[in-house]
């Protein structure tokens, strides 16, 4: 048996509105090089100017992990060449990240818990682009990304399973997104990943020959890349060969890593200080402001959120994943008064639309104050289960408000007994062998018996009847 | 009255303020007389006479108008290492012999808005690699005192275009020396300000943490008027000083009774030639009988200076250079097979080979397994002749030394000896890895070539070095020699 040994190398686009060596937007899918500066572009004589709002956003993160920020952080070069890295190098940060080791922990599936030490995080700036399919025969650069803020965040090599993996990567966006420094949008590039993975047989304390799984960017292809690499290197052991160190590139359309290059290939990055820019220091003052500053984090929020609205740590986990749906649950549950009716309509209906559609809790059709105002119909006894599905979707539909739709529709429930008592009376007069057998049988198997009563008057009912109220009517109805 | 052009900076700021010349005059002499003798020195790569002919009429519109600086209408050149937006910038180098910049460095920048008139753009060494001129595309400059001799590098068109009158005032950079140098070479004043004093925005970087922008005229009193437009601090330069910019003409006539010049032993020692040791010490003499001391310090780690900066300088312009790829500007190579024959054929023939040497050495440097016995280690010795100068500074105002180790070489005549070539720079290369400002001002004649006496301050003491050689100046002629022939 093999052991799997992951490190994560975690690349987030922070979020400041201009790069962070020059004042171009950072903002996603301009028109090729047009938000490509003088500096950007890497021209002759130009130099990088420090955006000091990615300072303040990687030593949030930094805070965020309990990890040691460093007070002086130093840019350095990382010289390589390529079309879409104008200046010939990559200006980042190598012996001196701006935050040091720090830690942060994961929930498994069988619910223990594991804490995953973080390396460091440090700054760099983003390359550009290459598009390939533009021009006939020749390849284009786009400079927009060029020059985008990114933190990059290294875990120690001590996740074991590619669950794990993802259960990390999910914390680390759980953060990135609590405090707002990154959208977070995996399709659009601002969060990628490099997977280093090896093997090792069960027990060993060796580690194994690694390969590095190059810019994987969704969760999915996350666990699937890295599923797919051990296998890869199962088999190789398996057949009594070796795995080569190397950096692999992970083909979701054919379930597959390829060779991008060998270790002898890899380039001397040939690391400097940046003689362009002076060493950062940051004083207690400006880590301490951070830290007032930081919002609530997920951790924190999920335990608030068990003993505030009597949640389980389940279902608490789910909602604080996401900061917006955390936020929008909590909106539902304040308003309503109703957490675990909140938490199951959030988690049951929402969530569980939100995956079929893909859509984002921020811009979904039905709002917190409308889920809210439907739960308050369902605890006044306007709806039940049933009609309160249907208000749910028309509002999902964005028929209108929700007293609006249950008007329109007619579905306040009836609880007047005397006219449930009438639609009780009609049923069994309409079933007289039913009411026959229901009589002769035994008392365990009459409650069974009784939802066929009961699914006939809800029926004529149109579903509003009161669920409550029929039960009690056509119990002592059909005993007398 | 003299020829126009044989007027100083200042000269020519007074006769503008009198009204006694206008601006177009001005320019129209020194235009006329880079066109006469250019062909011969090669000092400009190219020659702005529209733009300067049109700059000058602006300049005398705004001084009968009233809206006129102190500077308006006098003209300048540009090393052609300073990007100026609309006119081409090669720094030298067939890799940009095409290249327009779309922008204004800073320190031009500062010269317009002055409204000084420039000429022009200056020969140079290739990425202001060198210490002869002889390392540029464009071809060398000659030194106008004997044109057989180079007027020194990497500044040498700005040097030799002062020196031969066709302009008053230069932009230039140092390295390691190529402002000081060149201006020892061609009898005239040249000042390197202390890192950090004038911003590098828009100057194309050799060694970033080196490289310094500055100045060449005739006279430390023109330097005082020219450093006071470029010093400043300037937010697109990181490494550029929040430091208020003095009035460096104020001190000018200050006393040097009571100041204390030191001479490192290490510079007077018996590799300084008879001739140049006797015309180190007429200005010395000059200096004591002007009221200052001299003292004899220790630089003890100088001899370290050259080869620290041969490995500092490379490892920064390995980097630097990196840019020009034939990619966004500059020369590409013709029909490309890929991205890496784009790469190795735009580089291989568009840099000269002096700065493929430098591009070698210095990833050689850099890379894995070497960085710590080179790179790291000069760095050190960095720190120890920074600590040296300090040490020293605390008990003298000045260092004094000269600033070559002989008079101009001919041309050709280092060619094949990058190391001779290199030790060119013996005298002046500490000085950038301290971060200092140096000047190097005009010292007796040898041989009926110019030398110069190099002054060391301590840092953003450029007002000390200023006061010290006007102060020479005022009580000499040497500034004032001519190279004859012309």
């Amino acid at each position: 048996m093999y052991e799997a040994v992951i490190g994560l190398e975690v690349h987030v686009q922070l979020s400041t509105n201009s790069k962070i060596f020059s004042g171009s937007s950072t903002d996603f899918g301009a028109e090729p090089n047009s938000q490509a500066s003088l500096i950007d572009l890497g021209m002759p004589g130009v130099l990088p100017v420090p955006n000091a709002k990615a300072f303040e956003m990687a030593v949030k993160f930094g805070l965020a992990i309990d990890a040691e920020i460093g007070q002086k952080s130093i840019f350095d070069r990382k010289n390589y060449f390529y079309p879409d890295l104008p200046k010939g190098y990559q200006i980042s940060q190598f012996e001196k990240p701006i935050v040091g080791p720090g830690r942060v922990l994961i929930s498994l599936e069988d619910g223990t818990k594991k804490t995953i030490n973080v390396t460091r995080a440090h700054l760099e700036e983003d390359a550009g682009k290459s598009i390939h399919d533009a021009f006939d025969g020749m390849t284009g650069v786009d400079l927009n990304r060029a020059g985008t803020p990114l933190l990059e965040i290294v875990s120690e090599p001590e996740l074991r399973s590619a669950k794990e993996a993802v259960a990390y990567l999910k914390v680390i966006h759980s953060i990135v997104r609590y405090l707002d420094i990154s959208d977070g949008n995996m399709a659009e590039g601002s969060m990628r990943c490099d997977c280093n993975v090896s093997i090792r047989p069960e027990g060993s304390a060796t580690l194994g020959t690694r390969t590095e799984i190059k810019n994987v960017n969704s969760f999915r292809f996350v666990e699937k890349a890295i599923n797919t690499e051990i296998n890869r290197q199962i088999d190789i052991l398996e057949d009594g060969g070796r795995v080569i160190q190397e950096t692999r590139l992970y083909d979701p359309d054919r379930e597959e890593t390829r060779s991008m290059r060998s270790k002898e290939e890899a380039n001397d990055y040939r690391y400097f200080p940046d003689p362009d820019l002076l060493p950062v220091v940051l004083d207690d003052s400006f880590i301490e402001t951070c830290r007032v500053n930081l919002p609530e984090l997920p951790e924190a929020r999920k335990a608030r959120y068990i003993s505030e609205y009597g949640i389980t740590d389940y279902d608490a986990g789910v909602l604080v994943a996401d900061r917006d749906v955390a936020d929008y649950f909590a909106e539902v549950a304040n308003t309503s008064g109703e957490g675990k009716l909140a938490a199951n309509w959030v988690m049951g209906s929402i969530l569980a639309e939100l995956n079929q559609t893909g859509g984002s809790i921020t811009n979904f059709s039905v709002t917190a104050r409308q889920l809210s105002h439907l739960i308050g119909r369902i605890k006044d006894n306007t709806l039940n289960s049933k009609t309160a599905k249907t208000v749910f979707e028309a509002l999902l539909a964005g028929e209108g408000e929700v007293d609006a739709i249950i008007e329109f529709k007619g579905l306040v429930q009836v609880t007047d007994t005397g006219a449930i008592e009438v639609i009780v009376d009609e049923v069994i007069a309409e079933n007289p062998d039913q009411v026959a057998n229901y009589r002769a049988a035994s008392e365990d198997k009459k409650s069974k018996m009784l939802g066929f009563f009961v699914g006939q008057v809800m029926k004529k009912s149109q579903g509003k009847a009161n669920p409550q109220a029929v039960n009690q009517i056509l119990s002592s109805k059909l005993s007398g | 009255m003299s020829d126009i052009t044989d007027l100083s900076f200042s000269e020519l700021k007074k006769m503008l303020q009198k009204k006694s010349l206008s601006s177009t005059e001005i320019t129209t002499a020194f235009l006329d007389r880079i066109e006469s003798l250019n062909p011969e020195l090669n000092t400009f790569i190219t020659i702005t006479r529209d733009e300067a002919m049109q700059s000058a009429k602006n300049a005398d519109k705004a001084i009968s108008r009233g809206t006129a600086t102190a500077y308006t209408g006098i003209p300048i050149a540009h090393k052609d290492l300073f990007c100026t937006d609309g006119v081409l910038t090669t720094c030298g180098s067939k890799i940009l012999s095409n290249f327009v910049a779309p922008y204004d460095a800073h320190v031009v920048s500062r010269c317009k808005a002055a409204g000084l008139v420039s000429l022009g753009k200056l020969n140079m060494d290739e990425f202001a690699m060198g210490s002869s001129n002889e390392n540029s595309y464009f071809g060398p400059v000659r030194n106008p005192w004997d044109k057989t001799r180079v007027p020194g590098g990497s500044s040498g068109g700005s040097a030799a275009a002062v020196a031969a009158k066709l302009t008053p005032l230069a932009t230039a950079t140092d390295t390691g020396g190529s402002i000081r140098q060149p201006a020892a070479f061609t009898g005239t004043s040249g000042l390197k300000p202390t890192y950090g004093r004038v911003s590098r925005f828009g100057m194309i970087a050799y060694a970033s943490s080196l490289d310094q922008g500055g100045l060449i005229a005739h006279t430390a009193e023109d330097l005082a008027h020219g450093l006071g437009l470029i010093a400043g601090h300037d937010s697109r330069d990181s490494t550029s000083a929040e430091l208020p910019v003095p009035d460096y003409t104020e001190v000018l006539s200050d006393s040097l009774a009571g100041k204390v010049i030191g001479l490192p032993k290490q510079f007077f020692d018996a590799n300084l030639n008879t001739a140049m040791r006797n015309a180190m010490d007429a200005v010395l003499d000059v200096l004591k009988s002007l009221g200052a001391t001299t003292v004899e310090i220790s630089l003890n780690h100088v001899a370290e200076a050259i080869p620290a900066y041969y490995v500092i300088a490379p490892a920064e312009a390995s980097s630097n250079l990196s840019r020009f790829d034939g990619v966004r500007f500059g020369y590409r190579a013709d029909k490309p097979t890929d991205v890496l024959d784009l790469y190795e054929r735009s580089r291989s023939e568009g840099f000269g080979s002096e700065v493929k040497r430098r591009i070698l050495i210095g990833t050689y440097a850099l890379s894995e397994g070497y960085y710590d016995a080179y790179y790291k280690k000069a760095q050190q010795i960095r720190r120890l002749i920074r600590d040296d100068f300090n040490r020293a500074l605390a008990s003298c105002d000045l260092i004094f030394g000269p600033s070559t180790p002989s008079t101009a070489f001919g041309i050709g005549e280092k060619n094949s000896d990058p190391v001779s070539m290199y030790l060119e720079d013996i005298y002046t290369v500490a000085t950038n890895l301290a971060g200092l400002p140096g000047g190097s001002f005009q010292a007796p004649l040898v041989n009926g070539l110019p030398t110069g006496y190099q002054l060391t301050g301590p840092a953003f003491g450029e007002s000390i070095i200023l006061n010290a050689a006007y102060q020479v100046q005022t009580a000499t002629d040497w500034h004032r020699l001519n190279p004859g022939g012309l």
